[in-house]
């Protein structure tokens, strides 16, 4: 008896939008049977994993405020994956963005610079972010090397280089030898939308990446082009659409909105450089492109389910002295889910009666 | 039914049912092939015949009805039970790798492995009794494709099979190729093999075979002996109807040229060498230009440099409506007024995945009213999209379903609708009608033909040799890269055409093959 994946002819629409929540459905199955295998009993453990938080405005405010450089990253992400380009580097753009965003703060660093600080900073973020991005679309348009790899390897680079700079050149003198940057000048910080909150004006700048996100993919020929390039590059050439310029557009875009996501997070809720400036935000980020399919709308309440297995995966660090790691596996998990719910929907499963030499 | 006349059949299909979802491919098909006869199984495209030899050879299962061999009956699991039982069958698209030799290639496909030397002696035998050409040492990559044809018949005929299913095997031929092909035929049959005959080349039925089963639909429709029917009668069995004709050529003048050609030159890629050796051609308004030629003689690298996808150097080898257009893009020829019409339709012409509407934006957004400043305009685009369906009659479910989900002739036919709405005064077209059942293609030769008689340059590229003579007014003929000088159709003959077509390497093969015999 053998298995065999046929292509479904009519895709039907409901199963379109029932996969991501089957995917959802069967993280949190894999997520009870580890609940049990660590000793724990699920309901309880779901309940401060993924409810407990929402009972509290204080995290639900940092609820939004950890889905927002999700949901910027995302946003960038889903112009790449809709073009057939896997960059799954989008934590390195980041880290490049903060970096080179962070040397405007740094460099005006306790001078009379005014209120310009904070938006040269942001344009020199996604500059940052854009140009460590176009890396890996140079090395495929020009040598053909997979986007997959060099994206990724770049983030290490990325990595290292910031370390380097906050434990040497950019190490707050007066900061015990932590490896960290002096603290941001007001000027140089992102404001908060209320006195004694924990929402920020980054929030508004993601708010609005989506609406131009949308009104892109969703409107303009370029946004025609990116998504015709990722179904058939042939009948894109023969439109006339440059696969090149596609490639090192879309990966502009997603590198400065990651970059823009990094300054943010660094400028606004850290307040400061230092090695751990993303608890993984690049490659979760690309989950939540997946589970809002592409599409800058449904990739906000993706950004949220994804940023509550953060706050949740703190809380259950703290109450239940679960590790961390069980909120990778969780993101994990759904990833998996989500990308096994698309084949599902898209084939069907047959088996193959009579196999041959059975 | 089978056993109606010189006794049981070889290889017999009993009621056969394939569904495809809710399509039903074959219909309780019926077909018996006996031993020592050629066997024509005859259809459009999309009548079934395909699903049909696939259940035959073991790829498909029906899902109802009954295989029979030599009377017995019989499941073929797989392709390799039925090649066992002999069947060998020759598929239209081969499965050769280039970089190997035939001997190599040969090999590969047998069950047990065979030292070399001794299996290219028993290639030369073959070879020799069969009248096949084949060099066993040459590698694949260098063979045309009749070359390749022949490889294909010769690994089959090493199993020493029963029956032998050809599967449109005179696509790729010459007319001089398809003759040798035909006497090889002949030799089989009279060795008591039988051989299927898949085909839609009616003339070629009537030459060769003692029976022909037709479908249409999906269904059984006739089993009959060619040679005692009239064409005319065989495509009606196979259409249902009269064949629709091409509506005759309304007079008109011929005006300005459109299209120059002037010494295009064009280097090959790779091992196979498709390039373009210094093209000369003039399409003036009005008039309809007929590229004939087997293919993979760069028929489509021509396509992709007149489209633009491919660049050229020398800005004025290509001139469009008086301006040098080599060096532009797609979307800048299109804006001279050029039309393009690929021969790959889902994939080239369209994208498959995207909704039909969104595939009018392909060659339009450069036009000026769909989009503008970047923006699509969805209103416009939707008008546009209904224009096309309604005055070109594409058929398919739903309001707007994915291009992938249209039949072969309806997407041609909103394909060309695509271009003939954006009034262009150059429409190049490769294979206007290949997969394209006869009303259509009536349709569509029709269509080209009056946007011709409106003042429009038309150059078809295309293999079928009848479809040019029908309605183009000058043929050339490309061989290995270069363009005969065209002559119009009234001065030239299929003979003539079929030698040029041929060209040196088709000439040697068969000159090799004629002493063969």
């Amino acid at each position: 008896m053998r298995f065999r994946l046929e292509r479904q002819e009519a895709v039907s629409g409901i199963g379109v939008l029932v996969a991501p929540l089957l995917a959802l459905a069967a993280t949190l199955l894999v997520g009870a049977i580890m609940f049990v295998v660590l000793g724990l009993a699920p309901l309880p453990a779901f309940y401060i994993y993924f409810i407990e938080p929402l009972t509290d405005p204080w995290t639900i405010q940092e609820l939004v405020v950890k889905a927002c450089p999700l949901l910027l990253i995302a946003i960038g992400l889903s112009f790449c994956y809709r073009a057939n380009r896997w960059n799954i580097g989008a934590e390195g753009q980041y880290v490049a963005g903060a970096v080179l965003g962070s040397w405007v703060a740094i460099a005006t660093q306790g001078t009379e610079a005014g209120p310009w600080v904070l938006p040269a900073m942001l344009v020199f973020a996604a500059i940052g972010g854009a140009l460590w991005g176009l890396i890996p679309a140079f090395l495929r348009v020009r040598f053909g090397a997979s986007e997959i790899l060099t994206s990724l390897m770049l983030v290490y680079v990325a990595q290292l280089g910031l370390d380097y700079l906050v434990r040497g050149p950019w190490r707050d003198p007066g900061g015990f030898n932590f490896p960290r940057s002096v603290s941001f000048d007001p000027v140089a910080t992102v404001p908060l939308l209320f006195e004694d909150g924990r929402l920020h004006a980054g929030i508004v700048i993601a708010g609005v990446a989506v609406l131009v996100a949308a009104f892109v993919l969703g409107r303009t020929l370029v946004g025609f082009s990116i998504e015709l390039g990722g179904s058939a590059p042939r009948a894109a050439a023969f439109a006339g659409f440059d696969e090149k310029r596609v490639t090192y557009g879309v990966f502009m875009v997603s590198g400065a909105l990651a970059g823009l996501a990094g300054i943010i997070e660094v400028a606004g809720p850290i307040g400061n450089l230092q090695p751990a400036i993303s608890p993984g935000y690049g490659f979760t980020a690309i989950i939540a492109a997946m589970l809002g399919r592409l599409n800058p709308f449904v990739i906000v309440p993706a950004s949220l389910v994804l940023a509550l297995t953060y706050i949740g995966g703190e809380a259950a660090q703290i109450t239940l002295r679960m590790p961390f790691d069980v909120t990778r596996v969780f993101q994990g998990t759904m990833l998996i889910s989500i990308l096994a719910a698309d084949v599902l929907v898209r084939y069907r499963l047959r088996r193959v009666e009579g196999a041959a030499h059975a | 039914m089978a056993e109606s006349d010189h006794g049981p059949a070889l290889l017999e299909a009993a009621g056969l049912t394939k569904r495809f979802g809710a399509l039903v491919a074959n219909d309780s098909v019926s077909l018996a092939i006996r031993a020592g006869e050629a066997h024509a199984l005859l259809g459009e495209n999309g009548a079934g015949k395909s699903t049909l030899v696939k259940m035959l050879c073991g790829l498909l299962q029906p899902d109802s009805g009954e295989l029979r061999y030599q009377g017995e009956p019989v499941v073929f699991p797989d392709p390799a039970t039925s090649r066992a039982r002999g069947i060998g069958v020759v598929f239209q698209h081969f499965a050769l790798f280039d970089a190997l030799t035939v001997v190599e290639n040969v090999a590969l496909g047998l069950p047990k492995p065979e030292p070399l030397p001794a299996l290219a002696r028993r290639i030369e035998a073959c070879v020799d009794r069969y009248g096949l050409a084949v060099e066993p040492y040459r590698r694949v990559g260098e063979l045309s494709v009749g070359e390749r044809q022949r490889v294909e018949i010769v690994r089959c005929l090493l199993g020493d099979p029963r029956v032998l299913i050809l599967d449109e095997p005179t696509s790729v031929l010459t007319p001089d190729e398809s003759e040798g092909l035909f006497r090889t035929v002949d030799l089989l049959t009279s060795e008591g093999r039988a051989v299927l005959f898949i085909s839609h080349k009616l003339d070629e039925v009537r030459r060769l075979c003692q029976r022909a089963t037709v479908l249409r639909g999906g269904k059984f429709i006739a089993e009959v002996d060619p040679r005692k029917e009239t064409s005319a009668g065989l495509a009606r069995l196979m259409v249902g109807a009269d064949v629709p004709r091409t509506a005759p050529a309304i007079a008109h003048e011929l005006g300005e040229p459109r299209l120059l050609i002037n010494r295009l030159n064009v280097a090959g890629d790779g091992s196979r060498g498709s390039a373009l050796r210094d093209i000369t051609l003039e399409i003036r308004a009005g008039e309809i230009v007929g590229i004939a030629g087997v293919a993979g003689n760069g028929q489509t690298k021509l396509f992709d440099v007149l489209s633009g996808e491919v660049g050229c150097d020398d800005a004025e080898s290509i001139v469009i409506d008086r301006v040098p257009a080599g060096g532009l893009g797609p979307t800048a020829r299109r804006a001279l007024g050029a039309g393009f019409v690929p021969e790959e339709r889902l994939g080239h012409a369209a994208a498959p995945d995207l909704r039909l509407s969104d595939n009018v934006l392909l060659t339009t957004h450069g036009d000026g009213q769909i989009v503008r400043q970047g923006i699509i305009r969805r209103r416009v685009l939707q008008q546009r999209f209904a224009e096309i369906v309604k005055k070109f009659d594409v058929r398919f479910g739903g309001r707007d379903p994915k291009a992938r989900r249209l039949s072969g002739g309806n997407l041609q036919k909103f394909v060309i609708g695509r271009e003939v709405l954006r009034n262009p005064v150059l429409l190049v077209v490769d294979q206007p009608t290949w997969g394209v059942d006869a009303a259509a293609a009536a349709f569509i030769r029709t269509t080209l033909r009056r946007k011709a008689a409106e003042g429009c340059a038309v150059l078809v590229i295309s293999q079928d040799l009848d479809e040019l003579l029908e309605f183009a007014d000058r043929i050339a003929v490309m061989s290995e890269g270069a363009l005969t000088v065209p002559v119009p159709v009234a001065e030239t003959s299929r003979e003539a055409i079929g030698m040029a077509m041929g060209g040196a390497h088709g000439r040697h093969g068969e000159g090799e093959a004629v002493n063969a015999v």
